[in-house]
């Protein structure tokens, strides 16, 4: 039998407040524990959450950028359990009328384009986290992030293959970065993903049982995770069983699923409406201001990077994963980088720097401005591209300008006629027996000649003129 | 005003003019605390250095040339539901014994910021749950007027204090009644003003859409004055009202007897209030009448829609409110338990009281799935068509009138255990909470053992105003004040 694998995804994004969504703390990550933390957001007696304005405006951003339908009454819910993590014993959440309803999300598969439905993408605040660490057995909290603003984006059942799921997460993420509502850092848990996966046989109407994944932790293991289910369930199936709903977590060691709990029944979080944060009339010129407001979306980039920089497809898709690296690479083109160079070190080496650093733009020393001097000197003949080479290490460490750099280095190439006539000439007068047999016509005797101009030169020569002004000395070989 | 306690008013006009100081006023407090509150137990924590400094404070600033507030020098109890930075604030709970609030309620800032001096936080059914403040885990409070009986609830700590002079106002808090219901009980002033009219930034939540802040005191004129203190927007609190506090005392001044329509409930005057109560409530509508107001007869009956419908909405928010108190963060945590929820379960087991369980329980019950639909959402229908029949009710009256309570205060002990007859002495103060509408109650009489008998007073959201006017009539109508509560004239001779 063939089966047919169906899959939603529940994403959590972290949206980008300096504030958290009902109190003044700071949302910075990695602050010592418990150090962005107030009455309100640890769950006093007496406290009331006031709402976050900004908060609602990057939801309202992303819902608009995913096609959701926008409710113009929304309001916030309880949602009631107990945990360590969870100061007030209920996380605010959205219930029954979230701020954005329906919407879609086309994704490029392998298979072609597809439409993935968005069931919903509403607010709601995080939890603290617990940190088990030393030996005594004592688990802490650390509350740090209770009441971090949160858009939980629920897409329908429609993904069929693992590496759907994977395009989806990756276009979504494009498209929240581009719109400066999340940073997306899955490391930092500013994304984070569950997958609701089942099976059934090819052409049936009917839903498979299905099992929930959590403990995602990169797009690279939703995708494996959901093969590694995938393979399961049909297995399961296949020889007879039957599949549980039970929550599963990702074993990414040993690269498989492990049973966390099994679900008897539906969880009851007794949802009711929140009475503290009254509901949240949403004025139609709310929308359309946010509406003019939206930046270019990765689609629109793409097609705009071929047209004006005349990039290959590949070169576009590279350079439009990240919106930070389009704005850096269109800067060096705005301050004088021809287009194909720029793009060359743009996506070599300064794709590089990132990788090795700790992946942001704006923490490299090396700005747009510098880089496109450095281009600047390379058309012009004045640094070697090898030379750039190193000029470029430099300052992306030191940060300071090409001009400097090349300067301090004495990286400049020597492109002076006269000047390295007499050095050609002085080559060629002592090493009589290489010139022989270049006239002999050994023609590579021309490049120790070469070399040894640039040894002299201490590779500064422009190879190109050294290369011109001995074969004119030299006349043709033969 | 009782003959033995000094207007609020008047002794913050002594303190600006420099006749009377601070640190004076507040010793005779603190001195009639000490003297009655063994017997009374209306306070479960005085805060005598805290009082006296900033008395000292006061009259330092007003030596220094500085203009006073209107509450100036003004001893003030609150309700032990009401945070105070660094002043242990337990909700007469075992769960919160020990509980330094890191941060002041915003009524606290409003009350420090007018010269008001807290002396110390009063008793109260736990976590307000109660209408006799008997759910006390730290014991019940006595009314001043019989010892043996209650003084009504859950703010029963404040109504205490004040009718027994111990301090001049005090501030309580009213979920279903629980100021009006006490101030009665006791033969003080209670207001509760309308929904989203003082900050709750600070008041230790029970029924979230419910909850109000307000003042118990001795006359119309000083609960006017600690409204407009009170009153007003907060940015902490997204519930809170915009509009900004009326000067409802200056208006009181411009109360006009003949052009007050009362609206009068039949169903509010009839089976299951005591002839006492109806007794007294009817004769200071007469005399309101006397003097030219308006009697119309309404009917309007909420009898059997009421008090089911808050017992829903308030266990309901109840059951969420109290999640919080888990032991993981402050307040008290059961001992030798290995895991999150043992350790939780045992702490919430140990730390409530039986009612507050109670209504744990019930509130749990309501919000389950499955049950919700028949309950949470059936009382959130009936809510909304109290409001419109009140909505309608007051397109032909200026203020409602029902007896405040059905009885006068009962011995302690004789309901405690039947919650349900408990319950029904809310029937008549609840709807304002449901519909979020102000109401008063003005003492207006006496049981023949005499007992006070307060008469509440409604009025549309938002309209204080008319509804503090209508009180001030009822002040000026009622035959004659009640005089001095007997554990006062005791223990003042006692005590000098």
């Amino acid at each position: 039998m063939s089966w047919e694998c169906v899959i939603g995804l529940e994403v959590h994004v972290q949206l980008r407040t300096k504030t958290k969504l009902f109190c003044g703390c700071r949302t910075t990550f990695g602050a010592s524990p418990n150090s962005q933390t107030c009455p309100v957001c640890a769950g006093h007696p007496g406290v009331l959450p006031v709402l976050n304005r900004g908060a609602v405006d990057l939801a309202l951003r992303a819902g608009l950028a995913l096609d959701c339908s926008m409710a113009s009454v929304t309001k916030f819910d309880r949602k009631n359990y107990f945990y360590a993590d969870l100061p007030k014993g209920y996380q605010i959440s959205q219930f029954d009328l979230p701020i954005n309803g329906p919407g879609h999300l086309d994704i490029v598969t392998e298979s072609g384009p597809r439409r993935i439905g968005i069931t919903r993408a509403h607010l709601e605040e995080d939890a603290g986290k617990l940190i088990h660490a030393d030996a005594s057995g004592v688990s802490h909290v650390d509350l740090n992030r209770a009441g971090t603003p949160l858009l939980e984006i629920v897409s329908d059942p429609d993904l069929r293959q693992p590496e759907e799921a994977f395009a989806y997460l990756k276009t979504l993420k494009q498209v929240l970065q581009y719109l400066d509502v999340s940073d997306c850092n899955m490391e930092e848990g500013s994304l984070r993903c569950d997958a609701n996966v089942s099976v059934r046989p090819m052409g049936q109407e009917a839903l498979g049982t299905k099992t929930e994944i959590k403990n995602l932790n990169s797009f690279k293991n939703v995708q494996k995770a959901l093969e590694y289910e995938r393979a399961r369930q049909i297995e399961a199936l296949e020889s007879g069983g039957t599949i549980r709903q039970e929550t599963r977590l990702w074993d990414d060691a040993a690269s498989r699923t492990r049973v966390m709990r099994v679900k008897e029944g539906a969880d009851d979080y007794r949802y009711f409406p929140e009475p503290d944060v009254p509901p949240l009339t949403i004025a139609s010129e709310r929308i359309e201001r946010l509406r003019a407001d939206l930046p270019e979306l990765p689609v629109q980039v793409r097609a705009r990077l071929a047209r004006d920089y005349s990039l290959g497809e590949y070169e576009v898709e590279v350079l439009a994963d990240s919106r930070a690296l389009v704005t850096f690479y269109e800067s060096v083109v705005s301050h004088g980088g021809s287009p194909k160079e720029a793009i060359n070190w743009v996506l070599n080496d300064v794709r590089r720097l990132l990788n090795e650093g700790d992946g942001r733009l704006e923490e490299l020393k090396l700005s747009s401005e510098s880089l496109a001097g450095l281009l600047k000197l390379v058309a012009s003949d004045r640094v070697s591209t090898q030379a750039a080479r190193k000029a470029f290490e430099q300052m992306a460490s030191s940060g300071r300008s090409a001009e400097e750099v090349v300067q301090e280095l004495g990286l400049e190439q020597i492109s002076d006629r006269g000047a390295l006539s007499d050095q050609v000439a002085a080559v060629v007068a002592a090493q009589a027996k290489i010139v022989e047999q270049y006239r002999g016509g050994k023609v590579k005797a021309l490049d120790a000649l070469m070399g040894m101009v640039m040894r002299e030169t201490r590779g500064k020569a422009n190879p190109q003129l050294v290369r011109e002004l001995l074969v004119e000395q030299l006349g043709e070989p033969g | 005003m009782s003959p033995s306690t000094p207007s609020a008013l008047d002794l913050a006009t002594s303190v600006r003019s420099g006749e009377r100081t601070a640190i004076d006023i507040v010793e005779e407090s603190l001195a009639a605390i000490e003297a009655l509150n063994p017997k009374l137990r209306a306070f479960l924590k005085v805060d005598g250095n805290g009082a006296r400094q900033r008395a000292e404070e006061l009259d330092a600033a007003r030596q220094a040339g500085e203009t006073l507030g209107p509450l100036a020098g003004v001893p003030i109890a609150l309700k032990d539901n009401l945070c105070t930075r660094g002043l242990e604030t337990t909700c007469g709970s075992r769960i919160l014994e020990g509980y330094r609030p890191p941060y002041d309620a915003t009524v606290v800032e409003r009350l420090r910021g007018a010269g008001a001096v807290i002396v110390g936080k009063t008793n109260l059914d736990e976590f307000a749950m109660g209408s006799s403040t008997e759910n006390s885990a730290f014991g019940p409070t006595s009314n001043p007027w019989d010892a043996s009986r209650v003084p009504g609830g859950s703010s029963g700590g404040s109504a205490a204090a004040v009718a027994a002079g111990l301090v001049p106002v005090a501030l309580g808090s009213d979920t279903g009644g629980s100021i009006r219901q006490p101030a009665s009980l006791c033969g003080v002033v209670g207001l509760k003003p309308s929904y989203g009219r003082i900050s709750r930034f600070g008041l230790v939540a029970f029924g979230s859409s419910l909850d109000q802040i307000g003042p118990l005191t001795s006359t119309v004129a000083e609960a006017a004055a600690l409204f407009s203190v009170l009153a007003g927007p907060d940015p902490r609190d997204g519930t809170c009202d915009e509009r900004p506090a009326p000067d409802s005392l200056a208006a009181l001044e411009k109360r006009d007897v003949s052009r007050l329509r009362i609206g009068v409930p039949r169903a509010a005057f009839g089976a299951g209030v005591e002839a006492s109560v109806t007794a007294a409530c009817r004769a200071s509508l007469d005399a309101l009448s006397a003097r030219g107001a308006r009697l119309i007869d309404l009917d309007l009956d909420w009898s059997d829609l009421a008090i089911p419908t808050y017992y829903l909405v308030a266990t309901s928010e109840a059951s969420s409110n109290l999640a919080r108190y888990d032991g993981v963060r402050y307040g008290s945590r059961a001992a030798g338990h290995e895991d999150l929820i043992g350790m939780i379960t045992a702490s919430r087991g140990a730390g409530f009281g039986p009612e507050v369980k109670r209504r744990i329980l019930l509130g749990t019950y309501a919000l389950s799935a499955g049950y919700y639909d028949a309950y949470y959402r059936k009382a959130t229908q009936a809510r909304a068509l109290m409001g419109r029949q009140f909505a309608a009710a007051f397109e032909q009256v200026d203020v409602i009138a029902t007896p405040t309570s059905p009885t006068p205060a009962f011995p302690i002990g004789e309901k405690s255990e039947d919650p349900l007859q408990m319950y029904l002495c809310d029937v008549f103060s609840v709807p304002a909470n449901l519909v979020g509408l102000p109401g008063l109650s003005v003492p207006c009489g006496a049981s023949a053992d005499g007992l006070p008998i307060g008469l509440q007073l409604m009025a549309r959201r938002f309209d204080e105003t008319t509804l503090l006017q209508a009180g001030a009539c009822l002040e000026d109508a009622r035959p004659e004040p009640l005089g001095l509560p007997p554990i006062h004239r005791l223990a003042k001779g006692g005590a000098r």
